[in-house]
């Protein structure tokens, strides 16, 4: 028995489609192009193929968002997956918040950071810089985004340059559409 | 090719904020690609073009970005579609008499203002409302894609006016 998720945690749960995934035998040819790369070059999964029945738009995300996450030079990967995390917990999508504070945790070898987020959102004790890319990624996710010069002082304070503030933005801006996909076209679910 | 988010965020020509978007380059000419995709597809289905930059424009008012309003204000202006433009006006809603599209501008609105507080019954009412699964993907397409538009353009504006 799968039973929906409605708490932060690290551990990926199943993600389950309200909207019917494309028949990958039965795709057409723009939608089968546009299956050819996936997000973090994993297998091809439900959501994918539920994005599939936009091909036009998936066929460039799926290039945008690895770019976004994992190009080279800017910010590091880990604050890259941080901003990722920020909007995800605005946004309580708990798929998105699992997948990207796991891969966080993977690459910082630690789960203290996350698990804290996860209790404690923008109260969360952390170091000044890692703070500071929360605060700024969570603000910048509410609607209106709150942004202000304050905003990109604090992180130039904490010794972030232009580079890294917009790779920071970037991260965070594309989970506020992620996060808008898979938080509404489905559900976290415990199980297989 | 011209690219709607600098324009809108009136990003200066040269300076450390122009060297690191040169940088993303790439990134940003995906953007740009992905704003195509999402405004004007070679296949809209059943959401059209002046639908679209209607509700685009509703986004960029809830979101109060200014540079993206103007942008989408001039888009939706070139398809003379007096019906779609009113919508434009985060204000209106429309009447119970149009199902479809009561439900598609419900979606638009909470998945912009508050998206955790989507369900499965908000998909559901799109659905009932006649609305064909690829339909469904392609309105939160359009929804998410302008919501990440609007941050990132909102910050460059910020950054753009200290340098």
């Amino acid at each position: 028995m799968s039973r929906v998720i409605h708490k932060f945690t690290s551990r990926i749960p199943t993600w389950r489609p309200h909207v019917t995934p494309i028949d990958y035998d039965s795709a057409t040819e723009a939608q089968r192009e546009a299956l050819k790369e996936t997000p973090s070059n994993t297998r091809i999964s439900d959501y994918v193929l539920v994005l599939a029945h936009d091909p036009e738009s998936l066929r460039i995300r799926t290039s945008l968002f690895n770019g976004i996450m994992y190009d080279k030079g800017g910010l590091s990967r880990q604050e890259r997956e941080l901003g990722a995390v920020a909007a995800s917990v605005v946004n309580r999508c708990i798929y998105c918040a699992a997948v990207h504070a796991h891969r966080y945790n993977n690459i910082v070898g630690s789960e203290a950071v996350m698990k804290d987020i996860f209790l404690r959102g923008k109260d969360a004790v952390l170091d000044e810089r890692t703070r500071a890319i929360l605060r700024f990624g969570m603000r910048l996710s509410e609607t209106p985004p709150q942004v202000d010069q304050d905003d990109i002082q604090r992180l130039r304070d904490v010794g972030l340059d232009d580079q890294e503030i917009l790779d920071l933005t970037l991260s965070t801006t594309l989970f506020g559409w992620a996060n808008r996909l898979m938080h509404t076209l489905g559900e976290p679910v415990s199980g297989t | 090719m011209t690219h709607v988010i600098e324009i809108a965020a009136n990003v200066a020509a040269d300076g450390p904020l122009a060297e690191a978007l040169t940088t993303r380059g790439k990134l940003m000419d995906l953007s740009q690609a992905s704003h195509d995709a999402a405004l004007m597809p070679s296949d809209p289905g059943g959401v059209p073009l002046a639908l679209r930059a209607a509700l685009a424009c509703r986004m960029a008012r809830l979101c109060r970005q200014a540079g993206l309003e103007k942008h989408y204000a001039a888009l939706l202006d070139g398809y003379a579609d007096p019906a779609a433009a009113s919508l434009a006006d985060p204000q209106v809603t429309p009447g119970a008499d149009e199902t479809r599209l009561a439900a598609m501008v419900g979606y638009v609105d909470l998945v912009t203002r508050s998206p955790k507080e989507a369900t499965k019954a908000d998909i559901e009412s799109l659905r009932a409302a006649g609305l064909e699964e690829a339909d469904i993907v392609r309105l939160a397409g359009l929804v998410a894609f302008v919501n990440y538009q609007l941050r990132l353009t909102a910050v460059l504006s910020v950054m753009g006016e200290s340098q």
